[in-house]
């Protein structure tokens, strides 16, 4: 984990590694310091030396100020440090997300992704900083205040030998037992706030049910069990400053008792029991810090396992090595006994056995029921996933072997689920052409028959899109998207669905369009009226998973039942339905 | 909300919330609280009498006892020894204050916690309309964890400070009066600095979270999106534009965190030249013997020096977490103080039954009979009236905005067992028309009857009882798929459960799912389709059994055979019943007893399918396709 996360420092490296270096000129100068100052009160003033007062002074001067110097600058590289570590993570999680296949993204889930790319960062960040600045500082810190006490104590020193076993094992003992109460109350965090997410969501559901009492004593249960785990963690954590005065006091308590007979034998100084108690504090007060280090390190522990997790996922799909195809012939598509499972589990297949011909420039329409894997079907075609048994092939080569992005640019999908982007309108088609100019735009949107209302918005194609596209209606949003699609200039073009929001006369002038000046590209529509499909040359009725017939409307209505019955529940006296669209 | 229209200074702001936080804080742990500051006091006690010792050690006992050679160690080993107490005592405080605060600060967490959920429950639909669902969530999260950070660190941390500022200060003028002096001296030119590096630090501090809501904000909606982002090949565009936004977070995040970070170097080498310069100086006085300046004297005038320092840098450091606590405690306390749902209804629903007299009285068992209690006007009696369901608006006007009125002179009779429907473009007020029936909104002008009751003199909870509410947008909770039919009545029984999702036509998807009615939904039902989670929110209303029902779209997502499937289940639900019903799907209205058309704010046409379609207006253009609805 440790690794795979330190692969993203890179260019912050320097900085990282400069972090401990200058934290050590620090540390070097503020343990020199209570030396000099020692030895100013033994050799300066118990002698009365001003000379050596103002040299041993300057020397003090001086230390303090570098000392001031390295502080600021390692203030600077950690900052630099961390924040750029955490930019790198961030990106390099995007990266790999751009990578996923859907079935990635499911696995995931977006409120997920979302987390991870953002609370999650920024707890890991908080420890690295705390790593490059404080790890470094305290052991060091011990380390070096612990000599100077040999140093200037000599045997004194030893009380420290005795109190150091005692308030490491101890902190460690209290660091480590509250991992796993702090972990249970993280869970409990999350509980929590699903509870939340859910009433705010929900709330007209709450309401309407008058279970607001109902939610409160279930949140109350949770806040409830929450506080018990906080507390007990927190309270455990409590000892730590008790602990830590203790020792303290108690080493404070020996060189004040044994130093003072030291010196009235002639073993130790005045000055040299003054620093002691300098390098006492120092010792003891980098031991603290390193149980709040480890604590820190622990409470960031998840999140780094969540990010380590999102960064190692290897996409399920990628483009083929240098032998793949990067010109797709034509708008053909073949399935060959093709059957698909979400899960890999060859017995719950959403689809199974399907062999199809489709013929470039054909008009197919998908039909059937709710779960009967129409969009399954036509998310294969793109590979936005992959088959699980069987192939399929796109232009007379198997989907498997092109250039992903060749053979996404060629297939353009409008999704049931579409999103618009917060920016203009120009800026979500250009969605479908980087460099698509006003005209190429506007062509589309008559295809799509979106221009009218675009050009009815005062700012027309310059229009603001808020995020999600909440500004525009869906059946507005739903045209867009399809002319987001026809800038692509496909050679297969796939309506999921993609026109349930638009009233029937427009879809069908869609449709229209479409067969008119399309007429070479391949166009597979998934729908659950008729009407949006009837003219297609063929239509495919979908159950459960299966191809459960096959051909026009008309040879459909008088073979096969599930048509029918589907025809007939939209034809509850819409004759004159028909009569207008045609 | 006296606080929303003007808009105080940061200053201003921070005192009235600073006061408020300590005051809840104080009126439930008021006891404690002060047995925190006993125990602080007492730990300052130790940590000023340490450093006090020294002096003692040295000018009382040590430097005697070289000046005269004795070896009697009994007044020392007296001294050591009721230090030995004393730190005991400090020790002992120090764990009590540390304790006390966790049980301080978590309990007024929950209590916190508690109270907003409580309060959020009891807000009107408009907060929910008007508030960002993330910035609700946000109370919960982000504002609560800047006060927990405040409370258990901040405060007490704030509070041993200053009164260590104070002790320190008096044992220094104690130990000596010039030395005292100097360190003021230089304690002034500490505090300037550390502010100027602290309030440089707030600024880039505000930058950054500006940044952060930027780049949160962009991986929200592109990742959202991202399916999309893949069916177009777009995702190098999309990392070049998430590149720019992370580059500036950085450049924030390492300006803000520059400034943090040198605050504690600059207060601490600050504070060792101040150290340094104290020994110097005292080295000088007590060589000159000005002021009776001792060499211990000297001593323990430094170590106090530190403790004088190392406060103010404490301080200086919790700055940065206040502001940010405090920012999160106005929002908290800001919705804490929406104003509720107002509900002055004095009628309640019952169970009933017709006596001997064939007069409607009140019991306690369920009968399928409901009645409206309602309190007589001239004495202190009730009287019962039947629940029917009927339903009457007159002349009713309606806006979100008082200044935008949506609804405008609505008319209608629902007779009980009516089927009523609404058609009309998005924004034309059909939703709107049931979210006055059960009262999510009040009325601006006219009124609205319910069995004959001026619907604002009924309790909101039993007026909304009587309604049953299946929407186009499904609020499934987390839990089992029983758990969730169950929803609609708390008592049903598995019989009753079972029985709703057959009458729903949910049943037989329910089977298929690998625990059956176990199976345990999370994050709303993400596995479920659109379709299926409207079966499970119809089931929900069936289990209710409510006289009068709101369908808002509840079969959009529904295909057309299954929902010819469903329709029957839904006729036995809906026979009897007073029904809203609001659809895109024609066909899924036909049938009504009632079709109102709705343009605008206005009912435009109003009849059976028939009586509309001859007419050759609005409804036979949208039935024929002419017409677009969205």
């Amino acid at each position: 984990m440790i690794k795979r996360l330190s692969q993203s420092v890179r260019e912050y490296k320097r900085d990282a590694i400069l972090t401990p270096v200058l934290v050590v000129g620090e540390v070097i100068m503020d343990v020199l310091i209570p030396m000099l100052i020692s030895n100013l009160i033994d050799y300066g003033i118990n002698a009365g030396n001003m000379n050596y007062i103002y040299r041993v002074g300057f020397q003090l001067v001086l230390a303090c100020l570098i000392s001031l110097f390295f502080g600021a600058m390692a203030g600077r590289t950690a900052a630099k440090a961390s924040a750029g570590f955490a930019k790198n993570l961030r990106q390099d999680m995007y990266y790999n997300v751009q990578n996923f296949a859907f079935s990635n993204i499911d696995k995931f889930s977006t409120p997920s992704i979302v987390t991870r790319l953002t609370t999650d960062v920024s707890n890991v960040q908080m420890s690295f900083q705390m790593i490059i600045r404080a790890a470094v500082r305290s052991p060091i810190m011990l380390v070096s205040a612990l000599f100077m006490a040999f140093q200037v104590g000599g045997r004194m020193a030893f009380v420290y030998i005795a109190a150091i076993p005692v308030l490491g094992l101890g902190l460690y003992w209290i660091a480590s037992s509250v991992y796993g109460i702090f972990k249970r109350a993280f869970q409990q965090y999350d509980r929590l706030n699903a509870v939340v997410q859910e009433n705010v969501s929900g709330i007209r559901v709450v309401k309407s049910y008058v279970r607001e009492n109902f939610e409160i004593e279930k949140f109350r249960g949770i806040s409830a069990d929450m506080n018990v785990d906080f507390s007990s963690a927190e309270k455990r954590l409590a000892l730590n400053m008790p602990l830590m005065q203790g020792c303290m006091y108690s080493v404070m308590l020996c060189i004040y008792w044994f130093g003072s007979r030291m010196i009235i034998g002639g073993e130790l100084t005045t000055g040299n029991l003054m620093s002691l108690v300098t390098y006492t504090m120092q010792v003891l007060m980098s031991l603290n810090m390193l149980s709040m280090i480890f604590v820190m390190i622990i409470m960031s522990r998840a999140s780094a396992e969540r990010i380590t997790e999102l960064l190692s996922e290897t996409p399920d799909i990628h483009s083929p090595a240098a032998t793949a195809v990067t010109e797709v012939r034509d708008g053909s598509i073949t399935f060959k006994k093709v059957g698909f499972s979400y899960s890999g589990n060859a017995e719950k297949e959403s689809l199974s056995g399907v062999d199809l011909e489709i013929r470039s420039g054909e008009t197919i329409g998908i039909i059937g029921g709710t779960g009967s894997a129409k969009s399954t079907l036509v998310q294969l075609i793109p590979r936005l996933y992959d088959v699980t048994e069987g192939n399929i092939e796109v232009g007379g080569v198997d989907v498997r072997e092109y250039d992903l992005e060749t053979l996404r640019n060629s297939v353009a999908m409008v999704l049931q689920k579409n999103v618009l982007f917060s920016g203009t309108i120009a800026s979500n088609l250009r969605w479908g052409d980087e460099n698509a100019t006003l005209e190429e735009m506007t062509e589309a949107c008559k295809h799509a028959q979106a221009d009218d209302f675009i050009q009815a918005f005062p700012d027309k194609y310059d229009s603001r899109i808020e995020q999600g596209g909440t500004n525009v209606s869906g059946g507005q949003k739903q045209r867009l998207c399809i002319a987001r699609a026809l800038l692509k200039k496909p050679k297969i073009l796939i309506l999921d669905d993609s026109t349930s929001a638009v009233d029937t006369k427009t879809d069908a002038m869609i449709r229209e369009s479409l067969a008119n000046d399309l007429a070479d590209t391949t166009k597979i529509i998934v729908a659950q009226r008729i009407s949006s499909i009837q003219e297609a040359d063929r239509i495919i009725v979908l159950d459960e998973g299966r191809i459960n017939g096959i051909g026009t409307h008309e040879e459909l209505l008088a073979s096969n039942e599930i048509y029918r019955e589907v025809f007939q529940s939209q034809q509850k006296g819409g004759d004159e339905e028909d009569a207008a669209n045609e | 909300m006296p606080q929303m229209n003007k808009k105080p200074g940061l200053k201003n702001l921070d005192k009235a919330t600073f006061g408020r936080l300590m005051r809840y804080i104080f009126s439930r742990h008021g006891g404690k609280f002060v047995l925190v500051v006993v125990c602080i006091i007492i730990t300052v006690v130790t940590n000023v009498a340490n450093s006090l010792f020294l002096s003692t050690l040295i000018d009382q006992h040590i430097s005697p006892m070289l000046a005269s050679g004795s070896a009697d160690f009994t007044g020392l080993s007296r001294a050591v020894g009721g230090m030995a107490m004393l730190y005991l005592v400090g020790v002992l405080a120090a764990y009590l204050y540390q304790r006390l605060m966790v049980s301080i600060g978590q309990g007024t967490l929950k209590e916190i916690r508690d109270e907003m959920f409580t309060h959020m429950q009891s807000l009107p639909i408009r907060y929910f309309d008007t508030h960002s669902h993330g910035s609700i969530m946000s109370h919960y999260t982000n504002d609560v964890d800047t006060l927990r950070q405040m409370i258990s660190q901040s405060i007490p941390q704030v509070f041993s400070a200053l009164i260590t500022i104070v002790m320190v200060f008096c044992a220094m003028l104690y130990t000596s009066v010039y030395l005292t002096m100097f360190v003021l001296l230089t304690l002034a030119v500490i505090v300037f600095v550390s502010g100027k590096i602290g309030s440089n630090s707030a600024r880039y501090f505000m930058r950054q979270q500006e940044a952060i809501g930027e780049v949160n904000g962009f991986i929200e909606e592109m990742i959202e999106g991202q399916k999309v982002v893949q069916v177009f090949c777009h995702e190098e565009q999309a990392k070049a534009d998430f590149n720019e936004k992370n580059e500036a977070l950085c450049e924030a995040m390492t300006s803000a965190n520059t400034f943090a970070n040198i605050l504690m170097p600059v207060v601490g080498s600050l504070g060792n030249l101040q150290y340094v310069l104290i020994a110097l100086l005292g080295g000088a006085l007590a060589i000159a013997g000005i002021g009776g300046t001792t060499l211990g004297a000297v001593a323990s005038f430094m170590t106090l020096s530190k403790s004088f320092n190392m406060p103010i840098s404490n301080v200086s450091q919790q700055l940065n977490s206040i502001v940010m606590a405090l920012a999160g405690a106005s929002r908290i306390f800001a919705l804490i103080d929406e104003q509720p749902e107002a509900d002055e209804g004095n009628v309640t629903l019952v169970n009933a039954k017709f006596d001997q007299e064939d007069a409607l009285t009140e019991c306690a068992e369920e009968t399928g009979l409901w009645a409206w209690k309602v309190p007589n006007k001239e004495d202190e009696g009730y009287h019962y009236v039947q629940l029917r369901g009927e339903v009457r608006f007159f002349d009713v006007d309606f806006g979100y905005n008082p200044d935008k009125i949506v609804l405008h002179d609505v008319t209608l009779y629902a007779e009980p067992g009516q089927k009523l429907a609404f058609v009309g473009a998005t924004g034309a007020g059909k939703t709107t028309i049931t979210n006055l029936i059960n009262r999510f909104y009040d009325i601006a002008d006219g009124k609205i009857r319910y069995d004959g009751i001026n619907i604002n003199k009924i309790k909101k909870a039993d007026l909304r009882r009587s309604l049953g509410i299946v929407l186009q947008d499904v609020s499934l909770f987390t839990g089992t798929i029983r758990e969730n039919i169950r929803y609609g009545k708390l008592t049903a029984t598995d019989e009753e459960v079972y029985a709703a999702a057959m009458l729903a036509g949910a049943d037989s998807f329910i089977q298929l799912l690998p625990d059956g009615y176990d199976t345990v939904l999370t994050g709303g039902g993400a596995g479920l389709s659109q379709g299926q989670r409207q079966l499970l929110s119809i089931a929900r209303a069936a289990v209710a059994d409510p006289p009068v029902m709101i369908l808002d779209e509840a079969t959009s997502s529904i295909d057309t055979r299954t929902e010819k499937i469903v329709q029957q289940g839904m006729d036995s639900l809906m026979y009897g019943r007073t029904v809203f019903v609001i659809a895109h799907r024609l066909s899924t209205i036909q049938n009504s007893d009632v079709i109102m058309v709705l343009e605008q704010g206005r009912i435009i046409e109003r009849g059976n399918h028939e009586r509309l379609i001859a007419e050759r207006g609005k409804y036979y253009q949208l039935y024929t396709g002419a017409f677009e609805l969205d």
